[in-house]
């Protein structure tokens, strides 16, 4: 093992860390050492890393910024292994673990010597602001040029190119109170709601609940904050009714309270999940949660000052360094200058000092600051410069100097002369902007709270926001906010909290803060040094300057026209900076330029947990009838109709070699009209219809006519919307006087039962009559072909005699011993029994046809001989000769239309407007090619005139089109421009290879054309 | 007895009968139940199941009649015999599932359709389109939630409860016919991919197949 | 995901188990013979497509598989009551004149992007 660095920044005590254990990791190739506690963040602040990555636009070296999910620069992409890769992971909620490996995201070839850095900021030039939006004005092509180039250089990190080995799934959740956000406001309003028996989930982004509380200087009860925590905790997870979901966080917040909540549950263990006895566990769940009420106790995240260099590794935000003080032990450099608009951002200079580092000095943007942490700071004896602020950053990969000058807000612009003091870190502060994404995600509009200076997000209903999320930041009025709404919404779910006290928390007295966004300098914004807005995306101030005077008003377009608050960011840092600066550009209030749209995700959520378990083998559902396992052992090729499996065709292998679909089709074709072929039709859908309405209802569902059809007969139905389009066809039989059997499309299955039950409850609920699908409980196996008479009675007691049993009748009776109902249909022309019997006997009276069929060549086809048997005989299929604009007379099908029925049934009066009685209507003829070698391509255009100059008028196109065994020839149905008129007319179909090819228009019934082999 | 057709669609014995599951015990297998089965799978082949259409009242003194149980009062109810054999469950405001033992369906509907007389009714026998599988042990409920998006807590799932809903990508019937056990009703073609995904999602439970 | 409340299952049930099928209380022409082409045109194929309450039909296709009625506010997507086939709505954007969500709705609404 190569020597480890130390950790030079650690601290001896403090801090929620295992210093007793030792974890390896490696970052950018150098291995480095941390804690059990530590993020990869902590660690690599441990080692005294400061460049953690090169910036997207201006390749500047980038250093750690922050402690929590608003890091903007220190992302990075995860993986020893190519399988094992993540890309966009936030150092900062990246737990270590032992053999960690991370790259910088940006920063190609390396971070320390950057490439792009040395070509003198390339991709600044390149991408001024304005940039997308620009590009996306010129030409496509110039897209193209720069995209590969950004990726490049920018760095959006990258996903595997191995496939993952983790298992990923969602669970369905239900709750009464969802809490997000375990900080102080949390975790007090799930105890209360808890305490009420309410169902509560409590979801919290972090390794560990505690939030703030967890490097907290305040005590509660006199005890550190995060022995409260621990009692809150134990409590909760002692409770039944609650879930406490640590490393899980809320992503999207969508209709009605269902919330996506994103759970990490190995990552914090190593890079792919760890085997429990031997079981792969589930590393990240999405938790998809309904709730009857939420709480948003999401906290708020601080803004820093934007001052000129303030990009430089070494200014953080102040507030992050207590975290990685407190909590992390790690002290992050040894001289700070913190520059601050409020009381809050003196606790880091209190920290930075108990950590025995130095504070060269406070700068404080107000003339006189007073409060209890100012005087703590006063009295530890610490600098404090008032009326000032850090003005510029000085530093190349680590901060050198802070430039301070007294500045005045309201003129914006620097009033004294600047003194330059040495030091390497400097700790910004402007306040706390309430993280309001999860509310937006709602569609409701934050609100501007002057008092506060920041958004506070406006609720729908159902939605409460306590704590940090609702503007409220004294510890203790958080807490007492976070019961309030954990009782309150526990309420409305109708469960009472019992009281809840509250721990005793000193109130810190704190003088107002001062509106400080954009720190004045010397040079007016646009000359001056960059002063970013934000970090991730590079926008800086004077950036959104310049949109403004580009004409940009809206901030939503300004937002666009510098990408500022883009991608994974979603605007956590930068977003009110740069609405209070568009609005100091503008001469408008903050609240009048308003704010950008949060969007989901809140942070990155992993494709495996999007997509959970609905991958590979399961992704979506396969349908098999019972006689699938014959399928697959005879070498069936499936096709997918709907979600079904049917066998396509059963290729043989003929003299050790495997038959073409070609060959195959040709030889199940030639079976079926010399022998006999048997098919596994079980996928129609079949509909029972019960009740002594039940004939006039299909006589107002169908075309035709049923007021005859006798007990034991069967005929063909033609379904229509009604606009007079086919929508589907099949065969209904009459079972008794009252009930029918109704056959469908196998795609059209669900949707028939569907549209019958439609018109029956909306438009006719006085007909006596019920559907009920009996899809699955039939097999259907078609035999057809000549001798398929001859094999059928070899195990059938059904008398078949072609005078007792005609064509377009039903019988019972056994098949094969098994209680059958036979039906004589025929979709291939040919003499044909369909044997229907309950499915869990389908295999048996399979097998026994096959045994006794044998003798006469009984063979399995698929569904391509089917379409070309029925396609030979001209018979439609609904959705491949037509397409939601044929009628029947379109179809030639004038014969299944009953326009002298008495009740006017669904079509009917849109068959009579103008339009569907035009004559130059596409109609459905018969093409035979020229050329009988050519197929025909399906969807091909037919032209009347091949040497019209282009565009031609389209006169129709192809619908099926396939090669006859039978007729030795291509042959191919299409819809044609007054088709029917035109019998025995040459049409052209222009290829886009160039040639064109003839055909001729001809009957769509190309073999047997009286119907006379079915009927033997 | 109504004008509708009747058919008995089983036979003797002898002849060969597949459940649902067949082709997926051989294409998938059956891991074995073990002491680390957090849950265990089993399928309740070919029982008869009828789905009655028709007005509750009616229907409900002809099956107290014939099958001495009486339709469920509520929406989503589930009410069963003594021992469990044969149960009842609400569907819709006019359409229940009745599963009895395999070979009971056909005389059931037979005199039901006698009680029944000349009433507005259906009865369909869907025996070969469905079958049940039984879920039983601690992780069951958790397998549920990973599965169907219906909220299976018992505070708003208790026994005698059923619903219709979504299951995965698929749809099936949930029902907790006691305290232990809950029992999935699937369509036969979908029978597989429900296994299937069954299988996978109790794959951290050390789930097991009882056959 | 919206969460709807069947009125005949007596529950909410998620919305992956419904299907919206367009408006409500669309009533076939009772002679549709007498219909001119106008008129069958507008039963046909023209909709409403309101800012703010708007009725529309669903079904509880994964479920009790009825159809009934939903009273929805297209712009905040509150589901303001369901109720039966045959029956009418108690909230209708008449009755309200211009309803207060709808005002609350249009000052809130974003670009959304």
């Amino acid at each position: 093992m190569s020597q480890s660095k130390k950790q030079v920044h650690r601290l001896a005590k403090g801090g929620r860390i295992d210093r007793s254990r030792t974890l390896s990791f490696t970052f950018n190739g150098q291995s480095y050492q941390g804690h059990p506690g530590d993020t990869l963040a902590s660690a690599l602040l441990a080692n005294g890393v400061d460049i953690v990555n090169r910036s997207f636009k201006y390749s500047r070296p980038r250093g750690i910024v922050a402690a929590g999910a608003e890091e903007p620069n220190a992302i990075v992409q995860l993986g020893s292994t190519e399988a094992a890769q993540v890309p966009n992971v936030r150092a900062t909620q990246q737990a270590l673990f032992a053999g960690l490996t991370a790259r910088s995201t940006n920063g190609w070839p390396n971070v320390q010597r950057d490439l792009m850095g040395l070509f003198g900021k390339l991709g600044g030039k390149f991408m001024p602001p304005g940039f997308y939006y620009k590009t996306f004005m010129a030409p496509a092509s110039l897209w193209m040029t720069y995209e590969r180039y950004i990726r490049k250089a920018a760095g959006l990190g990258r996903s595997p190119m191995e496939a993952d080995p983790d298992t990923y799934d969602h669970l369905h959740q239900h709750c009464d109170v969802l809490v997000v956000g375990g900080g102080a406001a949390g975790l007090a309003a799930a105890l209360a709601a808890a305490r009420s028996s309410a169902r509560v989930i409590v979801a919290d982004e972090q390794e560990e609940m505690g939030g703030s509380l967890l490097d907290s200087r305040e005590t509660l009860d006199g005890k550190p904050a995060d022995q409260w925590v621990a009692q809150v905790v134990k409590e909760l997870a002692g409770y039944d009714n609650v879930t406490l979901l640590p490393r899980t966080t809320a992503n999207g917040y969508h209709d009605h309270h269902f919330v996506t909540l994103h759970e990490r549950r190995t990552e914090h263990l190593g890079e792919t999940a760890p085997l429990v006895k031997g079981r792969r566990q589930v590393r990240a769940r999405m938790h998809r949660v309904r709730a009857g009420q939420v709480i948003l106790a999401t906290g708020a995240h601080e803004r820093p000052l934007v001052y000129a260099g303030n990009d430089v590794p070494g200014n953080m935000l102040a507030g992050a360094v207590s975290t990685y003080i407190r909590r992390y032990g790690v002290a992050p450099g040894h001289k700070l200058v913190l520059t601050t608009s409020n009381d809050y951002g003196y606790r880091a200079a209190l920290d930075w000092k108990e950590a025995g580092r130095e504070v060269v000095a406070i700068v404080d943007a107000r003339q006189s600051p007073a409060g209890d942490w100012v005087e703590a700071a006063r009295a530890q004896g610490i600098k404090i410069i008032t009326g000032s602020a850090v003005i510029e950053a000085k530093g190349g990969s680590r901060v050198s100097a802070a430039r301070v000058a007294k500045i005045d807000i309201d003129a914006f612009q620097v009033s004294g002369p600047a003194q330059e003091l040495a030091c390497d870190t400097i700790a910004s502060s402007g306040g706390y902007s309430p993280v309001i994404h999860l509310a937006s995600h709602t569609g409701a509009r934050p609100t501007w709270r002057d008092d506060i200076l920041g958004f506070v997000p406006s609720l729908v209903k159902g939605v409460h926001a306590c704590g940090g999320a609702n503007g409220t930041y004294a510890l203790g009025e958080v807490l007492a906010e976070g019961v309030e709404a954990g009782i309150k919404a526990a309420a409305v779910t109708g469960h009472a909290a019992p009281a809840v006290s509250l721990p005793q928390v000193k109130a810190l007295k704190q003088g107002p803060a001062a509106p400080l966004f954009q720190v004045p300098h010397e040079k007016p914004t646009l000359r001056a040094p960059k002063q970013f807005v934000d970090l991730q995306n590079d926008v800086t101030a004077a950036g959104i300057e310049l949109a403004t005077r580009e004409g940009f008003e809206s901030i939503e377009h300004v937002k666009r026209y510098t990408a500022m608050g883009f991608g994974t960011d979603q605007g956590k840092l930068g977003n009110i900076n740069g609405m209070a600066i568009a609005a100091r550009c503008l001469g408008r209030p903050i609240p009048e330029v308003g704010t950008t749209v949060f969007r989901p995700n809140y942070t990155p959520v992993t494709f495996g947990a999007i997509v959970g378990r609905h991958c590979r083998d399961l992704f979506d559902p396969e349908r098999y009838t019972a006689l699938h396992q014959w399928h697959v052992e005879h070498g069936a090729e499936f096709e997918d109709v709907g979600q079904w499996k049917r066998p396509w065709y059963y290729p043989q292998t003929v003299n050790g070699k495997v038959e073409t679909l070609h060959e195959a089709v040709a030889r199940e074709c030639s079976a079926v009209r010399e022998k006999v072929g048997i098919l596994d039709a079980s996928t129609l859908g079949k509909i029972d219809i019960q009740g002594p309405d039940a004939r006039e209802f299909l006589a107002r569902v169908y075309t035709n006519k049923w007021e005859k059809l006798a007990v034991g007969k069967c005929r063909y139905g033609l379904m229509c919307k009604d606009d007079g389009m086919v929508t589907d066809d099949g065969v209904t039989s009459c079972l008794a006087d009252n009930h029918f059997l109704m056959t469908t499309t196998t795609g059209g299955a669900a949707a028939i039962l569907e549209w019958l039950e439609l018109w029956h409850q909306t438009e006719w609920p006085e007909l006596d009559v019920y559907f009920s699908s009996v899809t699955d409980h039939w097999a259907t196996m078609t035999i057809t072909g000549p001798e398929a008479r001859k094999l059928l009675a070899e195990i059938t007691d059904i008398d078949l005699d072609k005078e007792s049993f005609k064509f377009m009748e039903w019988r019972a009776g056994k098949v094969a011993g098994v209680p059958a109902r036979v039906y004589r249909i025929s979709f291939t022309g040919e003499l044909t029994f369909e044997i229907n019997v309950q499915a869990n006997y389908a295999m048996h009276v399979w097998q026994t046809l096959f045994k006794h069929g044998e003798k006469y060549g009984l063979t399995p086809y698929g569904t391509e001989t089917m379409h070309v048997l029925r396609a030979e005989k001209g018979f439609i299929i609904v959705g491949q000769d037509t397409d939601g604009s044929v009628t029947p007379e379109d179809l030639g099908m004038q014969w299944c239309v009953g326009y002298d029925k008495p009740f006017s049934w669904i079509g009917k009066r849109a068959l009579t407007r103008s339009d569907t009685k035009r004559e130059n209507r596409k109609q459905l003829v018969g093409l035979k090619p020229k050329d009988p070698k050519v197929v025909l391509e399906e969807g091909a255009q037919i032209v009347f005139d091949p040497k019209h100059a282009i565009p031609m008028p389209m006169a129709g196109h192809v619908t099926s089109s396939y090669y006859s065994p039978t007729l030795d020839s291509g042959f191919a149905l299409a819809v044609v421009k007054g088709g029917h008129q035109k019998m025995g007319e040459t049409v052209y179909l222009p290829m886009a290879d160039g040639q064109t090819h003839e055909a001729k228009i001809v009957s769509p019934i190309f073999y047997d054309p009286k119907g006379e082999r079915q009927n033997v | 007895m109504s004008n509708a057709a009747t058919f008995d669609t089983r036979t003797d014995s002898a002849i060969p009968v597949e459940s649902p599951l067949a082709y997926s015990y051989r294409r998938s297998g059956a891991p074995a139940a073990g002491p680390e089965s957090r849950v265990t799978l089993r399928e309740r082949a070919l029982l008869g199941q009828l789905v009655l259409r028709g007005g509750a009242i009616v229907l409900d003194e002809a099956v107290r009649e014939v099958l001495g149980l009486g339709l469920p009062g509520e929406p989503q109810g589930l009410v069963q015999d003594e021992r469990g054999e044969r149960s009842i469950q609400w569907l819709s405001p006019d359409e229940w599932l009745v599963i009895v033992p395999g070979g009971e369906e056909f005389e059931l509907e037979t005199r039901l359709r006698e009680r029944l007389g000349d009433a507005h009714y259906a009865i369909s026998d869907v025996s070969g389109g469905q079958t049940l599988l039984e879920l039983e042990g601690e992780a069951a409920r958790e397998l549920l939630m990973k599965t169907v998006i219906y909220d299976v807590h018992p505070s708003h799932f208790p026994v005698g409860r059923g619903v219709t809903t979504v299951f995965a990508k698929a749809t099936a019937i949930v029902r907790r016919p006691s305290e232990e056990r809950w029992e999935l009703v699937v369509r036969r073609s979908f029978a597989d991919y429900c296994y299937r995904w069954l299988l996978d999602a109790g794959e951290e439970y050390a789930i097991g197949v009882v056959r | 995901m919206f969460y709807i409340y069947c009125p005949y299952c007596g529950e909410h049930r998620e919305e992956e188990e419904f299907h919206p099928k367009g408006q409500a209380h669309i009533e076939r022409p009772k002679d549709p013979e007498a219909c001119s082409d106008e008129a069958w045109g507008d039963y046909l194929f023209f909709r409403d497509n309101p800012r703010g309450v708007h009725h529309e039909l669903w079904v509880h296709a994964v479920g009790c598989r009825k159809f009934f009625n939903v009273t929805r506010h297209t712009v905040t997507y509150e589901i303001l009551e369901t109720y039966k086939m045959g029956e009418q709505p108690s909230i209708t954007a008449d009755a309200q004149g211009q309803p207060r969500e709808a005002v609350a709705a249009s000052r809130q609404e974003g670009v959304r992007a």
